[in-house]
């Protein structure tokens, strides 16, 4: 009923054979018509496969909350390096390396080091707060609600509302033709003060373009945390911010744009 | 950022789509998966030097796994049972995206309801050999690995799922007649 060959012709489909194989098997095909068969078949599931099963994405509520997650132990496992965690890779073990670290940290001292080795290990973090906390109100700004606080495609209405609620007042503009839409304005607290952001919209993403006043403060360098991009750069004394998970070049288009 | 943040993000989070894709085929439930990758992703970064250069979709992928049997366990020991509509793989709501198609194409939007149904209605470890070959386009022994199987066993649930699928999209074609007899 069914033929021998028909893993194999399945394997083959899947490019698991080496050549001579797939000679053999392709002079069977060639002669078994159950098989050409299901040659056809396999390629045709494939196809509507690939072409009509929805394909899903994690969803942003999903990846900010994984963000966050990640922020929270990162911070958690600075100040206890020796906490016992790893696994999770199969056939590979970690455990002599941590016993030796249990050994080295064991007795009464292992108090006193852990906390040193904690504050050594917690310099590169402080060293750049903004950056973690313009990321932190970027995935916050996607929960859901928290994105706009004044709705508006108008420059003119979203400046002069900032104007009343932030200690800034940012360049606003519409570059809708160039495919950045402006959506509205909001205020988030950052670097202690209420700073002003602006919130476009490109295709599918939210780029949300912080400001401040910069305080004559040098300012972080670009990043991408968490999958989302960061630009900063200066205009006078005020500093932006422009944050997305937009690809880079995208994001750098809307940057060049606000600048010019 | 620390460095370690900062190679987990250019390493794993990048199959954070596939991951969680992988979630929703082990259990089309809505809101499991979401649960099932968070508690994965965070395991991965805690387990993040044991990766070292080998296939970190593959091992992402595999404490996904790993975490759904242990919620799922969970779930039996607390004697917790989905309501069915939930848990109901005919229902088909599950699988489909929630997020609207901008583009006006009846047909096309209806072909993939069928087949995101039938896709939802195979046994869940049919489901996930077809799609991680099919969808991830991953090989026989990545599969074998993060479903923990044989590979001969992902060779015949390959076939078998393969074949069930078309065999239950032909009778779409033919219009229902499940509902006649």
């Amino acid at each position: 009923m069914q033929c021998a060959e028909s893993l194999r012709v399945q394997a083959y489909f899947d490019g698991e054979v080496d050549a001579i194989s797939a000679a053999d098997i392709e002079r069977h095909v060639a002669n078994c018509e159950e098989c050409r068969a299901l040659l056809d078949d396999l390629n045709k599931v494939r196809a509507a496969l690939r072409k009509d099963s929805s394909v899903e994405r994690a969803p942003p509520e999903l990846r900010a909350k994984i963000a966050l997650a990640l922020d929270r132990e990162s911070a958690a496992e600075a100040p206890r390096p020796m906490a016992q965690d790893p696994p999770a890779a199969p056939g590979r073990g970690n455990r002599r390396v941590r016993s030796f670290w249990a050994g080295a940290f064991g007795g009464v001292g292992a108090t006193a080091l852990a906390a040193g080795l904690a504050m050594f290990l917690l310099v590169p973090r402080l060293s750049n707060p903004l950056t973690d906390e313009l990321v932190n109100a970027h995935v916050r700004s996607l929960m859901p609600a928290h994105l706009i606080d004044v709705v508006s495609t108008d420059r003119h209405t979203v400046k002069p509302w900032f104007a009343g609620h932030a200690d800034v007042s940012p360049v606003v503009a519409d570059f809708e033709s160039q495919g950045y839409k402006l959506v509205g304005g909001r205020v988030d607290y950052l670097d202690h003060q209420r700073s002003a952001v602006v919130v476009y919209q490109h295709g599918a993403h939210v780029i949300n373009v912080f400001s401040w006043a910069a305080n004559g403060r040098t300012l972080p360098g670009n990043a991408t945390r968490s999958g989302y991009h960061l630009v900063f750069w200066k205009t006078g004394d005020l500093a932006y911010c422009a944050i997305s998970d937009t690809a880079p070049d995208e994001l750098d288009g809307l940057v060049r744009l606000l600048r010019e | 950022m620390d460095d370690k943040r900062a190679r987990f993000e250019a390493q794993v989070l990048p199959h954070l789509d596939a991951a969680y894709r992988f979630a929703r085929w082990l259990s089309p439930a809505p809101g499991e998966a979401d649960d099932v990758v968070q508690e994965a992703i965070l395991r991965a970064f805690r387990g993040f030097d044991a990766l070292r250069g080998s296939d970190a979709k593959a091992w992402l992928l595999t404490i996904v796994r790993n975490c759904h049997s242990t919620a799922l366990k969970q779930r039996q020991r607390r004697g917790f049972v989905p309501l069915p509509e939930e848990n109901d793989a005919q229902d088909g709501y599950a699988m489909t995206a929630k997020t609207p198609d901008p583009q006006d194409d009846t047909i096309r939007r209806d072909e993939q309801r069928t087949l995101d149904r039938l896709i939802a209605a195979l046994p869940e470890e049919h489901r996930t050999v077809l799609m991680l070959r099919e969808i991830e386009e991953m090989d026989y022994r990545q599969i074998a690995n993060v479903t923990n199987v044989p590979i001969g066993t992902v060779m015949s649930r390959l076939a078998r799922s393969r074949a069930a699928l078309k065999e239950q999209w032909l009778r779409e074609a033919e219009g229902e007649p499940r509902a006649v007899r």
